[in-house]
């Protein structure tokens, strides 16, 4: 991949995609031969809001390969509660480590930073804006087992807000997809995403009923509808339940639908999901490895 | 110059900003920053006939020439607009606006939760596009009553 950050998925195109994954698969066959690739590199995290999957995924996928990480560690115990600004502590961190990976509450935070620093910088979510190496590994997953073109995909929860879904709709334009968003009218997308979706001229198509569309997916990728988006816990109980999988639902799906989730889910996948053939959150959570290993190799082999 | 434009006042060396879209002459105001404090010299014309827009603004500045930001933002809430600049009470040049390809500095992101809003050394930036203008950090479009966002310093 030639660029140095990875800001959003808008700036890849499908052979820098396709290099990745194609990479992640290396890797995942013989994950030993990467081993040492960066031995003495260290990944500077920072970490402005909590995360579990994205952090340790990407501390345990620089050590697979030979690596280290340096740690701002959490906001309270940091400089930022002097005030200090997030351009500064970049500016700062970026002395010490080879490639910087930021999620940080504010939408632009990673275009923003990408202005100040020159060491590679890894997108890791930006409030409701992008969320690039998820995608990544959501497209693994897929292609793993629905492949990435002439794939009709439903993606359904809270599209307003879900930076997951906004990048992976972004990542769709570059293959044969027909896309079909499925939400409450009050979470569909914002105006941007379809403003570049219109503008990549992507196949799309926008649903408040999951039964509409269930029997054509290939793929149903399911987000959190969050409860605190809603000013009245009936309104928000009313909506989630419409937005729930559960056998009962799947009844009317394709034999071979992949169910997939960015996680962590509350209760829109139900657990009895989970012993279906539908259900690959958990094999996609794992693809985060491979896929933040391949990433972090071709940022760091120039470095 | 026309009829109208003399009867409003002549200036003698600064400019006038003609063909300014009805009702829009006071946020050409607010984006010069001219709010009459500094003694600047002003006139104003609201709502005046004209043949080609019905009804139309018309600002005229003494001594002042715009910036080109200015320009950029004139060019978006009054993209109809020409400029003269004025010498010795004579047109000396005379310029329509022409659509940038960003704007920076003048708008502020409407969305509180963008990073440009925050305490950061950066200035807001906007893309131009066909029919509003788009934030560069969180990418919110803003197609309506552009002049609410624009930020007087």
């Amino acid at each position: 991949m030639r660029h140095d950050h990875l800001i959003d998925t808008k700036q890849l195109s499908r052979q820098d995609i396709e290099d990745v994954l194609d990479r992640a698969a290396e890797i995942d066959a013989d994950p030993a031969a990467f081993g040492d690739r960066h031995a003495g590199k260290l990944l500077g995290l920072l970490f402005y809001e909590p995360s579990t999957r994205t952090k340790m995924s990407f501390e345990t996928s620089i050590k697979r390969l030979g690596g280290d990480i340096v740690d701002m560690g959490s906001v309270e115990s940091s400089s930022v509660k002097k005030g200090e600004s997030l351009a500064d502590t970049t500016r700062v961190i970026e002395g010490y480590a080879d490639a910087l990976v930021l999620r940080h509450p504010s939408q632009g935070a990673a275009k923003m930073v990408s202005e100040f620093v020159d060491v590679p910088l890894l997108n890791a979510g930006d409030g409701a804006g992008h969320h690039p190496t998820q995608t990544l590994l959501d497209l693994y997953t897929i292609r793993e087992n629905a492949g990435l073109d002439d794939l009709t995909i439903g993606i359904m929860g809270d599209l307003k807000y879900g930076r997951t879904v906004h990048s992976l709709a972004h990542a769709l334009t570059n293959f044969d997809t027909r896309q079909h968003f499925i939400s409450p009218g009050s979470l569909k997308l914002p105006r941007s995403v379809r403003y570049d979706l219109h503008e990549a001229g992507a196949n799309v198509r926008e649903h408040t009923d999951i039964e509409d569309v269930l029997p054509n997916l290939d793929v149903l990728y399911v987000t959190r509808i969050q409860r605190e988006r809603f000013p009245d816990e009936n309104e928000y109980r009313a909506v989630a339940g419409d937005y729930r999988i559960d056998l009962e639902t799947l009844e009317g799906a394709r034999d071979d639908l992949t169910i997939m989730h960015p996680l962590p889910r509350v209760d829109e996948i139900a657990p009895e999901v989970d012993e279906t053939d539908h259900a690959k959150y958990f094999e996609q959570a794992h693809n985060g490895i491979p896929v933040r290993m391949a990433l972090l190799d071709s940022m760091l082999e120039d470095q | 110059m026309s009829d109208h434009e003399l009867r409003v006042s002549k200036i003698r060396n600064g400019t006038v900003i003609d063909h300014i879209r009805a009702g829009q002459a006071l946020n050409v105001l607010a984006i010069l920053g001219i709010d009459g404090s500094d003694g600047e010299e002003v006139s104003v014309g609201m709502n005046v006939p004209s043949d080609r827009m019905g009804r139309k603004d018309i600002v005229k500045v003494e001594g002042k020439e715009l910036s080109q930001n200015e320009v950029d933002v004139l060019s978006l809430i009054a993209p109809d607009a020409s400029i003269n600049i004025i010498r010795e009470y004579e047109v000396a040049e005379k310029h329509r606006l022409e659509r940038p390809e960003y704007v920076v500095g003048i708008l502020s992101c409407p969305n509180s939760n963008c990073i440009s809003t925050e305490d950061e050394p950066v200035d807001s930036k906007f893309e131009v596009l066909s029919d509003g203008v788009r934030c560069e950090y969180c990418e919110t479009i803003i197609r309506d009553d552009l002049a609410a966002h624009i930020s007087v310093k």
